[in-house]
């Protein structure tokens, strides 16, 4: 690469006494101190806005007819980094009109302290069941507040409106005669 | 009668030392406010009073403007946990932050704050102690300061507080030469033929009731003002501290309330020098260039120099230019980078003392001329 050499101009008087220069930049200072716009977000009381595909508190979700979703397949258990999940694999309650159907977790727990916001469970789950909301702010006194247990994750979650009808075609299905 | 007189002497000296921690707790609050605002954030703002604080609009406002936070911090250094490490000096130690503290509160007695007719038409001063050497005292008790920093950056023990002293008293000795010099001058001026003469800032102030001596004497100013923020070791001279290269320099092993008595110095040392800057140059309480109270109330009509009202007055516009000094303190503080040392001492030796010794000359030629004429050699 040629290397281009620059004639720099010698300093005038004015420049080396450095006066003005330091006007200049009280004059700067003074504008911004009078006329610029505040930065800061004032927190407790203004929230930051929190992007598409943020990732916060990991929930679970259940789909638009109040079923859960998760299948306690255990992918996000064995995909987790830190180990912050751990799954009671269970079956759903007989007297539910869909026992038998699908499986479902007995106990799903998500350890905040040690989850790293990865979203790793988010993204292999397969039933699309757990998902990263916009909470960011997760407080507690003990270590147990903050292992949050599947009655919490399903508060937390609430419904996510979905596209895949995965119990209506199980269900049609069975009306022609083949279960799976 | 001399009972009274001590006590009433007592109370003023107590009225302008609780005026001067008022200022710089203010100077503190103001510090932080203005270099929020300068770098676009919002400042304290969260710090209130149950009662006061609690008035519908007003007590928000107050609180938005942070002005109970320097309660808080005065609270907190006041209950910190004082750490003396095992390894300092005690004795110097402790006497450091005593003698930061001190010279500030004890030079603020001789600065003058306003003059007013009294009601059998006496010119009285607003002022603790009339002495005649004024600004020598000053100087002598300012200087005093340096001893502080040496104290501290020695007691501490260890090695950034030592660099920092021994930065500060290279620094505060160089620019003490230029910045006496840069005023001789003011008294050259001010100690005309057939008075008597004085180094009393009275004087200097009565002496600008025509034009200001920054517009006579702009050089004089500029330097005593550079040399001025080398002395209260603000930004850009901000040498003995200088967080980045020195964690923060001579206070770095102080905590507490010794760190807060270094601190309230620093401000105490900048009100003063502001004070004094506004005195010699700045025509101290003359209200506008060339005109003063007494010309204002012949030409109003209203007793504008007289009593209460001329003290307020005349007080006021002394505590303005003042406090402006103060801003500008601040001001230039958020705005221009600290420089290095050899470069601090560059300009002290070989720009400022030249120029202010070449300023002595030129004005020394310049006022004898004034006074006395041309000599009879130049004339044709």
């Amino acid at each position: 690469m040629a290397v281009k050499t620059i004639e720099r101009k010698p300093l005038t008087l004015a420049e080396r006494t450095y006066l003005p220069q330091i006007f200049g930049g009280l004059i700067i200072t003074l504008r911004n101190m009078l006329f610029r716009k505040k930065v800061t977000v004032e927190y407790p009381e203004e929230r930051p806005p929190i992007p598409p595909g943020y990732r916060g508190v990991p929930t679970l979700v259940m789909d638009p007819d109040g079923r859960e979703k998760c299948v306690s397949c255990q992918l996000c258990e064995f995909v987790c980094p830190p180990k912050a999940i751990r799954i009671t694999p269970g079956g759903i309650a007989e007297e539910s009109e869909y026992a038998h159907v699908e499986k479902a977790p007995q106990e799903f727990e998500i350890d905040m302290l040690r989850c790293i916001y990865c979203g790793l469970c988010q993204e292999v789950c397969p039933e699309e069941a757990i998902f990263l909301q916009t909470t960011y702010s997760v407080t507690g006194t003990t270590r147990a507040e903050f292992v949050n247990n599947k009655k919490k994750l399903y508060e937390m979650g609430g419904t996510i409106p979905d596209k895949h009808f995965k119990w209506e075609k199980k269900r049609k299905a069975a009306e022609h005669g083949n279960a799976h | 009668m001399e009972i009274t007189e001590t006590i009433l002497r007592f109370g003023l000296g107590l009225l302008v030392i609780s005026l001067m921690m008022g200022v710089c707790m203010y100077a503190v609050l103001a510090e932080r406010k203005v270099s929020s605002w300068i770098q676009g954030r919002v400042g304290p703002n969260r710090t209130s009073v149950p009662l006061i604080g609690s008035i519908p609009i007003i007590g928000r406002f107050l609180t938005r403007l942070g002005i109970f936070q320097p309660l808080a911090d005065g609270g907190k250094f006041l209950f910190k946990e004082d750490v003396v490490p095992a390894h300092v000096n005690k004795v110097y130690y402790v006497l450091a932050p005593i003698i930061a503290f001190i010279p500030a509160l004890v030079t603020i007695s001789v600065v003058p704050m306003g003059q007013y007719l009294d009601a059998a038409g006496e010119l009285k001063t607003l002022i603790l102690a009339d002495v005649d050497v004024g600004i020598l005292f000053i100087f002598a008790f300012a200087s005093l300061g340096v001893y502080s920093i040496v104290l501290a950056g020695w007691a501490a023990n260890s090695k950034y507080p030592f660099l920092g002293g021994i930065r500060a008293s290279a620094q505060l000795i160089s620019y003490e030469l230029a910045m006496s010099l840069s005023i001789i001058p003011v008294f050259m001026w001010v100690n005309g033929p057939g008075t008597d003469g004085t180094l009393s800032l009275i004087r200097v102030v009565e002496a600008q009731s025509g034009w200001w001596f920054v517009f006579t004497q702009p050089l004089s100013a500029l330097i005593f003002l550079v040399a001025l923020f080398a002395e209260t070791n603000r930004l850009p001279f901000d040498m003995p501290e200088s967080e980045t290269d020195l964690v923060s320099g001579y206070h770095t092993e102080y905590s507490s309330f010794k760190f807060g008595l270094f601190f309230v110095g620093e401000y105490a040392n900048m009100t003063v020098g502001a004070a004094v800057m506004s005195l010699l140059f700045f025509g101290g309480w003359q209200p506008l260039p060339g005109i003063t109270w007494a010309e204002i109330a012949a030409w109003s009509g209203q007793p504008l120099n007289v009593g209460v009202l001329g003290a307020i007055l005349a007080f006021g516009c002394f505590a303005f230019k003042t406090l402006f000094f103060l801003f500008l303190f601040i001001w230039v503080r958020w705005t221009v980078p600290r420089f290095r040392y050899d470069q601090v001492m560059r300009l002290g030796w070989r720009w400022l003392l030249p120029l202010a010794l070449a300023n002595v000359i030129v004005y020394a030629i310049v006022i004898t001329v004034l006074d006395a004429g041309l000599p009879s050699f130049l004339q044709f």
